[in-house]
């Protein structure tokens, strides 16, 4: 298993996208973090980018590699390996070079620069995200079996999560606005990761007026503290269940 | 050594295994035979746990093959269309493969036979079909399995190479190990082959010893032999 993480993480490697990746990623957060005065003002710009931006590069890139190393998987499904771990392999692969790039670009300067608490917690749910897209890339690649309707499948994943759901939420909120809606919201905003993220990060940083309605009952729902740890235990499940489902899936695929 | 039962297998609407029953033994050379998308493929596929079959059981020396793996460390297996990383040089994936699999002896005949060390540096996606076959042949024996699953394996090869696979095969079935090809070449299985499984829409039509159909048609060439069988609509 070691073998094969070396072989996808090299292969990320050579191919230097993700090396220009964390090399950009630096350049932004080191001109944020120089360049304003306001640390607040910093810590939310990059917010925005950890919540934009990560999940996009992290969702695209897992989806092409994957079809990508279709081949080297096909090669090594008739090898003596398990197939759980071979998919497990590529992932982690994949997962921890797109981790070392978010935390050489995003988290070294700010625990460099600003090093408070909100900068950690900030970094946490990146990390997070990371890992949450790319098991979604991973499953939505292991689904589909056309590499066009894969990675059209992921970019519509990144529309609906990081730009339409909060539309749906609000539109849905605005159509029951006569009925009781904390609980609902509170599940509405269990159920978007990049939403879960800019929750956790606003309750740290106390602006509820950015934080939006699903923010405010979370608030008002789990407290300050409660509301991040719950926040950070459904982060932890969305990391798993898609990566569990791909797997089940991925064992009784045809090659 | 290796025994295929009541086999099932469906891709939407085409039945693409449809009850198959083969059991192969040691030290024999076996062709696998039928017209294109009879199911040859898909049968080696469910052989080497690519394919998972709907229905049925395979057998690998009397064990279950199905959810398990380590039975294929002693399959070798060169796929018809062949898929390898294609920015990786020939020797890298040579190196890959060996650091991947466990094995006690290398068997480089064939890597030296093909001349590949000349061409070690040649990265995967430059390589013509006919040295991609090559290096995959190259790779079905490096690892000195006791099966060796061939698929069309002399597809795109210059007589000069599969001459030297022929002769490869040969002696390894001499060596006590079990050989399944697939081939549209009858001709060149002649010599090759101790029995003769013939599928046809996903169905076994029979499985005999070469020197059994020979004596029931009457022919001597296993080309002759088939295209009697096939006009007296199977045996």
């Amino acid at each position: 298993m070691k073998k094969i993480i070396k072989y996808v993480v090299l292969d990320i490697l050579r191919n230097r996208i993700l090396v220009s990746y964390t090399v950009l990623l630096l350049v932004v957060s080191m001109l944020l973090l120089c360049l304003t005065d306001n640390g607040t003002k910093a810590l939310l710009s990059l917010l925005n980018i950890v919540l934009i931006v990560l999940p996009l590069v992290s969702i695209i890139f897992s989806t092409i590699y994957y079809y990508n190393a279709a081949a080297f998987i096909e090669l090594l499904v008739c090898q003596p390996l398990r197939r759980t771990k071979i998919l497990l392999s590529v992932y982690i692969g994949l997962a921890s070079s797109l981790l070392i790039a978010f935390c050489v670009g995003v988290g070294l300067p700010l625990l460099i620069f600003d090093g408070s608490m909100t900068a950690v917690l900030l970094i946490l749910v990146g990390m997070a995200l990371t890992v949450i897209f790319s098991a979604l890339a991973i499953l939505g690649s292991v689904i589909m079996r056309d590499k066009a309707r894969g990675i059209g499948v992921a970019i519509l994943s990144w529309f609906y999560f990081s730009l339409l759901y909060d539309g749906l939420v609000l539109f849905l909120l605005f159509q029951f606005s006569d009925y009781p809606l904390e609980k609902p919201a509170v599940v509405m905003g269990a159920l978007n990761p990049i939403d879960l993220g800019r929750i956790i990060v606003l309750l740290r940083l106390d602006s509820a007026a950015m934080m939006g309605y699903t923010g405010a009952v979370f608030a008002s729902f789990f407290g300050s503290v409660g509301g991040m740890l719950t926040g950070f235990v459904l982060l932890l499940i969305w990391m798993g269940w898609p990566l569990c489902w791909a797997l089940r899936r991925f064992n009784r695929k045809d090659l | 050594m290796i025994r295929f039962t009541n086999i099932y297998k469906r891709f939407g609407r085409l039945q693409a295994l449809d009850n198959i029953n083969l059991s192969f033994s040691a030290s024999k050379s076996v062709a696998l035979i039928g017209p294109n998308g009879s199911g040859k493929t898909t049968l080696i596929k469910s052989l080497l746990g690519m394919v998972v079959p709907d229905k049925g059981d395979i057998a690998f020396k009397d064990a279950s093959i199905l959810g398990s793996c380590d039975y294929r460390a002693n399959i070798g297996y060169m796929p018809q269309i062949s898929s390898y990383p294609e920015n990786m040089t020939i020797a890298q994936v040579m190196e890959m493969m060996k650091d991947i699999r466990q094995y006690n002896q290398l068997d480089e005949d064939l890597v030296q036979a093909f001349k590949l060390p000349q061409l070690a540096n040649k990265p995967m996606r430059t390589l013509s079909g006919g040295t991609r076959q090559k290096v995959s042949a190259c790779l079905a024996f490096l690892f000195n399995p006791e099966v060796l699953v061939l698929d069309e394996p002399t597809a795109g090869l210059d007589p000069v190479a599969s001459g030297i696979l022929q002769d490869k095969i040969l002696q390894e079935t001499k060596n006590g190990k079990l050989v399944l090809i697939t081939s549209h070449i009858l001709s060149e299985l002649d010599d090759l082959v101790d029995e003769v499984a013939y599928l046809q829409d996903g169905k076994v039509q029979f499985h005999k010893q070469v020197a059994a159909l020979q004596a029931e048609t009457g022919e001597q060439k296993l080309v002759r032999a088939m295209a009697r069988v096939m006009e007296n609509g199977g045996l």
